[in-house]
């Protein structure tokens, strides 16, 4: 650490930076916590990572759009304060002024700038003609396609001749194909040094996007969010998505972002919390995931990437697939791959019927919160518990909203496991009525804690 | 989507639970004091009798009781009439044509100007009854609750998507079933939120419509506007400040008893919710929905619902094959159309002579060009009052707004502001007026804004709390700050839910300058220039021709203004913000 007085020094330098937030309730959460990270001059580098891990948090940290809590931000040695002048940003959701033109959202940073009219035209139509929207000037954003505006959230960033450019999820709002040739065109601007910026940070939850893009590509991990792994990618622009090279990185890249999920994955060794973040998918995805899995061509096995082709499900919603199914222990994650463990064999081969008494099964054995609600409600007398009873245990562990997230997962799941229902307008849990008409008819013989087989 | 409180079968049994125990005083003590007030509205009653009145608080809650009663019977007539007449106007094109418009003509007549011009017609209806005089009051406030409740349902009905009119029909739902089933829980949501809003302004009117005059003389209903009024004539400070604390208690009863329940159980009505977005809650709604007794209760609507079904279905007894589809409206034939139209012509025309002959004769053109000037002087009175609110509580607003913390708390309070009849204040204002000397034609004119500035208030805070993050973040990003950053980001951002709030505020006002350029403290009156107060004269002198000239004059004021400034304006600001 004695050569940063050496070395020249990063463009943005970042250092055991730590955010909290806190919720009305006064529940403190920490979103980021120790993370390291620098942009070099002359580089894209890519920050992956799943939704809610905090990563758009870090991104507008080094905007100087919010404050850390701890921990020091520089760019270009001095610490960030506010919005820094050679820092340009790029929104998921675009950001435009709907009752600008294109070309008054273009000016608007140089006119708070304070740069003059005639110059400030000049360098907007200049940008406008680099991104491709020359003839579209006087046109309100609401008339283009979403293509086009986000070209405009380009041309706004790059207007400013930007040092250091920061793409929040700039793609994903947009279809594959209109991402792609935006994507490039980006790429071309900057491998042909159309623009002056000096670095690119990228953020994304697309892997290969991601892989496509960055001379380096970080994993970002969650709870609390910091930087976990690097990937170096050393392939020359414009990159070949089918090349043997460029999959073995993109491979690598699942590898690690899944290795992520706590522990690897040998099922039931590790043991959850109450406040274990349920992830935010559903049983019937699971369901479909497993069937995909067990069938031709995986037979059991499939190669990460190779799933998410097959499926054309987002790397994001994939990897909540993942987690779902492998703490439920009906699969299994190793080197990259996927596996069907013998209870998710169980599962993909049993009737309808049967495969909801196997996920109950799997759901009360190995989900602490399910477990919780049902036998919260097997005690009760009228077997009815109000949700805010819940909800309070989870805000030990949780903010409020993922509290209420997690809890709306345990719902669903317990709903299509028939171990407990819901009542939405009065926001209660019960038991389902088949198992209350159930325990009352055996309630003679036994007691009525025990449940369905 | 269903009419019925849902409910989920789990105990069969009636045992009442905990939640019930907590729930069955507060009914039955409801109930009480409704069946109390309602045998006190029907005592034998005969104009120029006096009304027993005492300032004493300890009659405060009866008063109160008294006049909640009246805006519950009001809301309930506006209720029917709203069912009624947006069910017309949607669905029969012809009646359509008629009540549109006059809808929108009733919507800007200032509603005090009924009262005079009502209440012989009541009194006549019931005579020797108190009922007819109450039923005056309850008019009057009616008139303030109605118009924007009928405008809501109708343009639900008329928007109701088309695919789930299509599976109504798809499943051979009866004009009936279709009406209960699809477009009242459609409009459901925007109905309670009108309701909520007309009760808001409502009280307003209750304090200004319970001392009556007629014919020369006044009459003064058992109640809080009363009370004050005495307070007023009798010039007792101490009085007014009761009264004050019984309307505000007033106000959060009828919040908390109705109105939260109303708003988190029409939840269930919207057909998407944002994600993220804060679900109405209330107490009491959670109570009854947990309560055993009650869930047995709610049951009973959609029993009855399934008993008529079962009833209409005896008398077909074979559904046929095919369905024949129910027409969504009816519509006439041709002629039929044209000879409507022809008659609503020639019912205008005729209209137009009869009001032109009744100027003519009795009040002359000179009055009548004076009266408009009168117009012109209250028009410049509202408009300097918006432009200055304007200037105070937009920065204030935006601040709010962009404090969620904050915004929480104060959007509570600025709508209890707006509920609150600012006219319980004007006693006060006199008092100031009169020891500073000051000159009554401008000095008066902030009472006119004094209830209605809230608006303005509220509906920039909320349009600032709605501000994307994005964007804010964007503005951040581009370094817009000072001037450059409200010109380009912040006003435009908040326009449309400004020219709301500057909508309401100035229609509001219009109405407000009838009782505000005519105030009184004791013997002193302070009368200020202008049509608010001309029609406030006119009432007190029972000078009908009078009366309607400035009611008519007031209206087409208002009306000009809805269609030729706020109207335009709305559309082209929702329009700029828009981004699809």
């Amino acid at each position: 650490m004695a050569e940063i007085t050496a070395a020249p020094t990063a463009l943005l330098d970042l250092r055991g930076v730590r955010k909290t937030f806190r919720t009305p309730e006064r529940h403190e959460r920490t979103v980021l916590e120790g993370v390291d990270f620098k942009l070099e001059e002359g580089e894209i580098v890519a920050l992956l990572g799943k939704s809610g891990s905090g990563k758009s948090t870090l991104l507008r940290i080094m905007a100087g759009l919010i404050k850390a809590n701890g921990g020091e931000v520089k760019y270009r040695g001095r610490p960030i304060t506010g919005p820094a002048r050679g820092i340009s940003m790029v929104f998921q959701s675009f950001a435009l002024f709907p009752w600008l033109t294109v070309q008054e959202n273009v000016e608007l940073g140089l006119e708070a700038a304070g740069i003059g009219k005639a110059e400030r035209e000049e360098r907007a139509n200049e940008a406008i003609d680099l991104i491709g929207l020359g003839g579209y000037e006087s046109a309100y954003p609401k008339e283009l396609s979403g293509g086009m505006r986000q070209r405009v959230g380009f041309a706004r960033a790059l207007v400013m001749r930007p040092d250091v450019l920061l793409l929040d999820e700039p793609f994903s709002a947009l279809d594959v194909l209109t991402s792609e040739t935006l994507r490039e065109d980006l790429v071309e601007l900057w491998d042909e040094r159309k623009i002056p910026t000096k670095g690119i940070l990228l953020i994304s939850h697309n892997i290969e996007e991601a892989v496509s893009v960055a001379d380096r590509v970080l994993v970002f991990s969650s709870d609390p969010g910091r930087v976990r792994a690097e990937i170096r990618v050393n392939l020359p622009r414009p990159r070949d998505t089918e090349s043997a090279a460029f999959r073995q990185i993109v491979d690598e890249v699942y590898t690690l972002m899944t290795a992520n999920v706590r522990g690897g994955g040998l099922g039931a060794a590790e043991q959850l919390t109450l406040g274990y973040r349920l992830p935010d998918t559903t049983p019937g995805k699971m369901a479909g995931l497993l069937e995909t899995i067990a069938e031709a061509p995986f037979h059991g096995r499939a190669d990460l990437p190779q799933l998410a082709e097959e499926t054309e499900l987002e790397d994001d919603q994939l990897f909540h697939l993942f987690e779902g199914l492998r703490v439920l222990g009906l699969a299994r994650i190793a080197a990259g791959d996927i596996f069907v463990t013998p209870s998710g064999q169980a599962f993909v081969e049993a009737e309808d019927a049967y495969r909801k008494d196997l996920f109950a099964e799997a759901l009360v054995k190995n989900i602490p919160l399910a477990a919780h609600i049902r036998r919260v409600l097997d005690e009760r007398k009228d077997h009815r518990a109000p949700e805010d009873r819940f909800l309070q245990e989870l805000q030990d562990y949780l903010t409020d909203d993922e509290a209420e997230r997690v809890l709306e997962t345990a719902i669903t799941w317990g709903r299509y496991a028939e171990i407990f229902d819901y009542d939405y307008n009065a926001g209660v849990l019960m038991l389902p009525e088949e198992v209350v008409e159930e325990m009352e008819a055996g309630d003679d013989i036994h007691d009525d804690t025990d449940l369905r087989e | 989507m269903r009419w019925s409180l849902p409910t989920v079968a789990v105990a069969p049994d009636l045992k009442p639970n905990l939640w019930d125990l907590a729930l069955i005083p507060v009914i039955f003590a409801l109930l009480a004091l409704l069946a109390y007030g309602s045998t006190q509205m029907t005592t034998p009653y005969d104009v120029g009798e006096k009304l027993a009145l005492s300032l004493d608080p300890v009659n405060l809650p009866y008063y109160l009781l008294r006049s909640a009663l009246r805006m519950a019977a009001a809301l309930l007539a506006s209720l029917a009439f709203t069912l009624v007449y947006a069910t017309l106007a949607a669905k029969v094109p012809a009646l359509e044509k008629v009540l549109v418009p006059v809808l929108d003509i009733l919507q800007s007549i200032p509603i005090l100007g009924f009262l005079s011009i009502t209440v012989a017609g009541f009194i006549a209806l019931f005579p020797g009854n108190l009922l007819g005089v109450e039923c005056a009051a309850i008019f009057a406030i009616f008139t303030s609750q109605a118009w924007n409740m009928t405008f809501s349902l109708y343009s639900s009905l008329k928007t109701v998507p088309n695919d789930l009119i299509e599976a109504s029909k798809v499943f051979h739902l009866s004009a009936w079933q279709r009406f209960w089933r699809l477009e009242m829980p459609w409009g459901m949501p925007g109905l309670v939120w009108n309701m909520m809003i007309s009760v808001s302004g409502g009280w307003f009117f209750v304090v200004a419509s319970e001392a009556i005059t007629v014919s020369g003389q006044t009459i003064m209903l058992p109640g809080v506007g009363s009370y004050i009024a005495l307070a007023i004539a009798e010039k007792n400070l101490e009085a007014i400040g009761w009264a004050i604390l019984a309307v505000l208690a007033g106000i959060v009863v009828y919040d908390q008893l109705m109105f939260r329940p109303l708003v988190a159980w029409t939840d269930k009505f919207r057909v998407d919710t944002a994600p993220g977005e804060q679900r109405p809650e209330s107490w009491l709604l959670t109570l009854m929905q947990r309560g055993r007794l009650f869930r047995a209760l709610a049951k009973l609507p959609g029993l009855v619902w399934d008993l008529t079904a079962a009833g209409l279905r005896r008398r077909r007894p074979e559904a046929p094959e095919f369905h024949a589809t129910d027409r969504l409206s009816l519509t006439l034939p041709a002629w039929a159309s044209h000879a409507w139209d022809a008659l609503l012509i020639l019912a205008t025309v005729a209209a137009l002579v009869q009001v032109g002959l009744f100027v003519h004769g009795s009040v002359g053109l000179i009055e009548m060009g004076q009266v408009l000037l009168y117009g012109l002087a209250t028009t410049v009175r509202v408009v300097v009052l918006i432009f200055l609110a304007s200037l105070i509580w937009v920065p204030i607003g935006v601040w709010i707004g962009q404090r969620p913390m904050v915004a929480q708390n104060v959007q509570w309070i600025a709508q209890f502001l707006a509920a609150f009849p600012a006219n319980l204040m004007f006693p006060v204002a006199v008092l100031l007026i009169l020891r500073f000397d000051l000159n009554v034609d401008v000095w008066t004119s902030p009472l006119m804004i004094l209830g209605t500035q809230w608006y303005i208030l509220f509906n920039v805070i909320s349009g600032a709390a709605a501000m994307p993050q994005d964007m804010k973040d964007a503005a951040g990003n581009l370094g817009l700050s000072g001037w450059l950053r409200w010109k380009k980001f912040i006003l435009p951002a908040i326009f449309p839910s400004y020219v709301t709030g500057a909508f309401n505020a100035a229609g509001g006002s219009w109405n407000a300058a009838i009782v505000s350029e005519l105030v009184s403290w004791g013997d002193t009156t302070l009368r200020a220039v202008g049509l608010g107060s001309y029609i406030a004269k006119a009432t007190v002198d029972g000078d009908f021709p009078r009366i309607a000239l400035g009611i008519a004059v007031m209206c087409l004021f208002v009306m000009g203004f809805n269609r030729f400034l706020w109207r335009p304006l709305y559309m082209r600001a929702a329009d700029r913000v828009r981004l699809d």
